[in-house]
């Protein structure tokens, strides 16, 4: 449906590059394409519909959070009389649909949407290769992506209900049907659903990595690439290397769940009877969901920092500062996530010794992090700035970084965490640092590389109208929310109306949801420009933004291999933005060093 | 109504823009100009638009922090508590500093460097001086966080003396329950096996493992019975028989128990955890007495829980299968603390901090912390009703689909409020 969708791009190239090569049916070309930048496509509609499920959802009980208990005629249009008699969300549906909009939007949006859209468009194109390495894993990656999308979507309406145990499905409340009601065949379709998008991310990222490895052009040496190709190919290894482990970790779910076995189960007793299980442990399955879990948020976030350094370097006119340590940091960043899942678990009653480790070493990755910061805001300075609506969302990516970075520093000191684990303000934390930022970071690619993957322009008023909108909501949503979790209030919860103590923050609340809804409504202007324009945008120039990277040197329209010609040579990193000396502002990566001109690499 | 008003006037607004900016878009496509040129009074519109947001940004949070200052927790009721809000300033003095230079750089720097015509950007690709320095200064100023963090988590998670008061508590979907030691000072032995409607927490004695086999006994005699004397339909009897078999197996691990359970009381007699569970006072009341350390052990029934003391900055999850705990020092009464936050209702709460269910959002104790005097006089009350194993046949499972559950459950635990049921652990 995703690939439908996108069929009526650019027909006057289509018409150009029919001579070179054979006519292909409709299937091939739009459906079970091998070409990367349809799949980029793919992922990308694929992932916008998803999204849309995913607010959607978030509307649905911010109205139950601001107005606890009151009836409302939308609520009940959606999910019906079952889960919304008179319009009241029912409590173990809003369980359900915290879990699958947290799933949807950290998975299917962020992951496979930012990775698959991006990786598949840029890597090819800005490395200088004329497709991923193999096209057609590469299309086995967007079908196990969609399928597992409708698998999800489907466990919408199963009997008992989606899952409900937190995005997180913990067990035993994720192994036990018994304890709610989502964890029965809910459940079961949220594992399989996972196994193949974990399928999916798997042939992605060996895709990725191995076409950055090996189908450079000549003259990309590592250090000559962009740095969204750093960041997309730390991403890539990340995922090869930690998402098997959620694998692991869904399967002996299963098999608790099915077979009997006691991987995560032990000595409960619920719904009235002692169950057989013994020796597991529910911790277990903590550390292997956390070992992908913290890693997954820099799998969310580095993609949409490299799209940033991209775009802020390009409309800023200036090289990126400090190129090498921007490397140095997505691979420090890249190692740290691997030894800090424990500041996820530091009141499971962890052996506080282990836990002192873990503070220890998160709070390493805030150094990394702050060099990427000051990197940007020093870029910016004494630039000669191009604010399109590219380049807004990716200085709203660095103040999302900064806000949600800072709060960061407190979750990670074990002792502060004790009083804040598990209220709003981790919801305010994350949705800043993590939710935004990665959403802000593909915006910002949206707009940037959409004259490359359409050959037409989007509105730009539209985008700036977008970009406050959304800029201003995002921080109405999630920036109250730090207080309401100060307060003490615990998340997940279906209403705060049963403990007096939160009574003084309630009314924060409700400006909490009409910031959603203004939000939620903002994203209408995004979808009507986006679609608008495939359709009907002013065409494309071949290099819009006057970028100096390889994929400006493409021609606007679409052909197999990318490049009429030989593949271009490079002869310079790609950052020579008002470089003393040269004519233009920019100088394309192709461009051959003059007669002893000094090249530069941060 | 006025709701539905209010989305429909939103609605409309958006489309407004977006028709404007159509307009917009095609007189430009008349005069030449391209979407990607961007107009030099939409960049100065940008620019400021930068520092506006800049000061409302600020404006914002010092009205939320102003405005709801006294809607955050109050002053810490625990002795560790308050070395935690100090430490907590302490970080937020930095963060905050911190976040108002990196804004201020951020918005001034994207307004000021707007695009002018005939500028041209500075080419400045590295300094390695800067960049160390903004390396190394982040690094002291994490390393003195990370000091001044670890000295009050070590002092917070090493074990309560031997003195401390010991208490229990357990967590189930949805509600908790206390257990206070008896007259020895200590709390029995417990099993999940053990649990019925007399035994809510499995405590182990021989009374209660007696009891629990014969309620076994009885149950599978009754299926027995009912087997041999009904002509029932295959699935029925298979049913049956696996729900026999499953009972049985129960009985077995029941019967290992007490065989360890006697070679333990004989190897170490008064000592050993067996013998402790007798007296143990099991209530669903949680008291604790002001000044005097108390050492919490907390576990689960069914799913993980979370034990969360927001005023006494305290939290641990509960883990079925584990027994984790949390050490704290109550520092102010109930009664002072309605003084201070002058409120007549208010009361320490212990609430559930885990997604547990369809009611974890009512998941509540409330915590009575009063003078050592009082305290021991509510706990000779207590003393007086300890544990007393019954084979009470187990009510039968709440529905899980049904969202009342809670309802259902406060009579349950009412009841065991009135008969004061005991029981024991390690
Ligand atoms: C449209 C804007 C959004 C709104 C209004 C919103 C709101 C919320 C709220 C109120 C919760 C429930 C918190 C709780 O009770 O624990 C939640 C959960 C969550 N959201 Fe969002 N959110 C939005 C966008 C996003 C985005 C972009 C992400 C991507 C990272 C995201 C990821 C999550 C996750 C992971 C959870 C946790 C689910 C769980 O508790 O299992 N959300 N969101
Ligand atoms: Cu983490
Ligand atoms: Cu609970």
């Amino acid at each position: 449906m995703g690939s439908v969708a996108t069929a009526p791009h650019n027909t006057a190239g289509h018409a150009h590059h029919a001579e070179h090569h054979h006519e292909e049916s409709f299937v091939s070309k739009y459906v079970f394409s091998h070409d990367h930048k349809m799949i980029s496509k793919q992922f990308l509609i694929t992932a916008i519909i998803m999204a849309c499920v995913a607010v959607m959802m978030s509307v649905f009980f911010r109205l139950q959070l601001a107005w606890p208990g009151e009836g409302f005629a939308i609520t009940n249009f959606f999910l019906g009389d079952k889960w919304a008699p008179n319009g009241v969300l029912d409590p173990n549906m809003y369980l359900g649909l915290i879990t699958i909009h947290g799933t949807i939007m950290v998975f299917f949006v962020l992951t496979g949407g930012l990775s698959g859209t991006f990786s598949n468009l840029l890597i090819p194109l800005q490395v200088g290769a004329r497709d991923m390495a193999s096209g057609f894993l590469n299309m086995l990656s967007y079908w196990f992506f969609f399928v597992s999308s409708v698998l999800m979507l489907a466990s919408l309406y199963v009997e008992g209900g989606p899952a409900s145990a937190g995005w997180t499905v913990y067990p035993p409340l994720s192994a036990l049907p018994q304890s709610i009601p989502g964890s029965g065949t809910g459940m079961t379709l949220w594992l399989v659903s996972m196994a193949l998008f974990i399928a999916s991310a798997l042939l992605g990222g060996l895709n990725y990595v191995v076409t950055v490895l090996n189908l450079r052009t000549k003259g990309m040496k590592m250090t000559r690439m962009p740095l969204t190709i750093w960041a997309f190919f730390v991403t890539a290894v990340l995922g090869i290397l930690s998402f098997p482990v959620l694998l692991s970790a869904a399967l002996l779910l299963l098999l608790d769940r099915s077979l009997g076995t006691s991987f995560y189960l032990s000595e409960i007793h619920v719904a009235g009877e002692a169950l057989d299980h013994t020796g597991g442990s529910p911790i277990l399955f903590q550390h292997l969901f956390w070992f992908l879990g913290h890693p997954e948020v820099y799998i969310v976030l580095l993609p949409a920092l490299g799209i940033t350094s991209e775009v802020i370097a390009t409309n800023s006119r200036k090289p990126i500062f400090g190129y090498r340590a921007m490397i140095g940091s997505i691979l420090a960043i890249g190692f740290l996530s691997f030894i800090v899942w424990g500041h996820h678990m530091f009141i499971t009653g962890m052996n506080p010794f282990l836990g002192s480790v873990f503070v220890f070493t998160t709070l390493l990755i805030a150094i990394p992090s702050a060099v990427k910061v000051f990197n940007y805001i020093t870029t910016l300075w004494r630039g000669n700035l191009v604010l399109s609506p590219a380049m807004l969302f990716s200085i709203g990516l660095v103040a999302t970084f900064i806000a949600g970075g800072l709060t960061g520093i407190i979750l990670a000191d074990s002792a502060l965490d004790i009083n804040v684990h598990d209220t709003y303000f981790v919801v305010a934390h994350f949705h800043i640092v993590m939710g935004m930022s990665a959403i802000f970071g593909m915006f910002a690619g949206i707009y940037h590389w959409f004259p490359k993957m359409y050959g037409k322009m989007m509105n730009t008023r539209l985008g700036f109208a977008h970009f406050w909108l959304t800029f201003v909501s995002a921080f109405g949503v999630f920036f109250p929310m730090h207080f309401i979790g100060l307060a003490g209030a615990p998340r997940r919860y279906y209403s705060y109306s049963e403990f007096p103590m939160f009574d003084g923050v309630v009314d924060l609340n409700v400006l909490v949801t009409v910031f959603a809804v203004i939000g939620a409504l903002a994203q209408v202007l995004f979808l009507y420009n986006f679609f608008y324009s495939i359709f009907r945008g002013p065409k494309a120039v071949q290099n819009p933004w006057r970028g100096n990277t390889l994929e400006w040197t493409t021609p606007v329209a679409h052909m197999h291999g990318n490049w009429p010609g030989p593949i271009p040579t490079v002869h310079r990193w790609p950052y020579d933005y008002s470089k003393p000396g040269k004519a233009e502002d920019f100088v394309l990566q192709t461009e051959p060093l003059a007669e002893d001109e000094h090249e530069e690499h941060g | 109504m006025t709701k539905l008003l209010i989305i429909l006037v939103l609605v409309l607004a958006l489309l407004a823009i977006a028709q404007l900016a159509r307009v917009y878009e095609l007189t430009s496509r008349l005069r030449g100009k391209r979407e990607e040129d961007i107009s030099p009074a939409d960049t100065r519109m940008n620019a400021n638009l930068m520092y506006i947001f800049l000061v409302v940004y600020f404006a914002f949070f010092a009205w939320l922090a102003w405005a709801y200052k006294d809607k955050m927790l109050p002053v810490a009721a625990s002795e560790h508590g308050v070395a935690l809000d100090e430490l907590l300033n302490f970080n937020w003095l930095i963060l905050i500093i911190v976040f108002i230079i990196t804004n201020v750089a951020l918005f001034w720097f994207a307004g000021k460097y707007a695009f002018k015509e005939g500028r041209k950007a500075y080419y400045y690709a590295h300094n390695n001086k800067l960049e160390l320095v903004w390396t190394v200064v982040p690094a002291l100023f994490l390393a003195v966080i990370i000091i001044f963090g670890l000295r009050v988590w070590n002092d917070i998670t090493t074990p309560a003396s031997a003195e401390a008061l010991k208490v229990e508590l357990y967590a189930k979907q949805f509600d908790w329950t206390a257990r206070y030691p008896g007259a020895d000072g200590a709390l029995g032995a417990t099993d999940f096996r053990l649990i019925n409607d007399g035994n809510p927490l499995g405590i182990v004695t021989r009374e209660s493992v007696a009891m629990r086999l014969g309620e076994l006994k009885a149950e599978i005699d009754a299926m027995d019975s009912t087997m041999h004397h009904g002509i029932l339909p295959d699935v029925k009897v298979n049913e049956l028989e696996a729900r026999i078999a499953k009972l049985e197996r129960t009985s077995a691990r029941i019967v290992n128990l007490r065989t360890m359970m006697e070679q333990d009381i004989a190897e170490k007699g008064e000592a050993s955890p067996y013998t402790h569970g007798a007296d143990d006072v099991v209530i669903k009341e949680f008291h604790l007495p002001l000044r005097m350390e108390a050492d919490i052990m907390v576990r689960s029934r069914d799913v993980i829980h979370s034990a969360y003391l927001p005023h006494m900055r305290a939290q641990m999850n509960a883990v079925p299968g584990m027994t984790t705990r949390i050490k704290m020092t109550p520092t102010i009464s109930t009664d002072s603390m309605r003084t201070v936050t002058k409120n007549e209702a208010f009361d320490f709460i212990l609430l559930c901090n885990k997604i547990c269910g369809a009611s974890h959002y009512n998941m509540q104790m409330p915590l009575v912390v009063e003078s050592p005097a009082d305290y021991k006089a509510w706990y000779a009350e207590a003393m007086k009703k300890p544990f007393q194993p019954s084979a009470l046949p187990l009510a039968p499972a709440p529905a899980v689909s049904d969202s009342t559950v809670v309802a259902a459950d406060t009579t349950a635990a009412m009841k065991v409020d009135t008969t004061a049921t005991a029981s024991l652990k390690n």
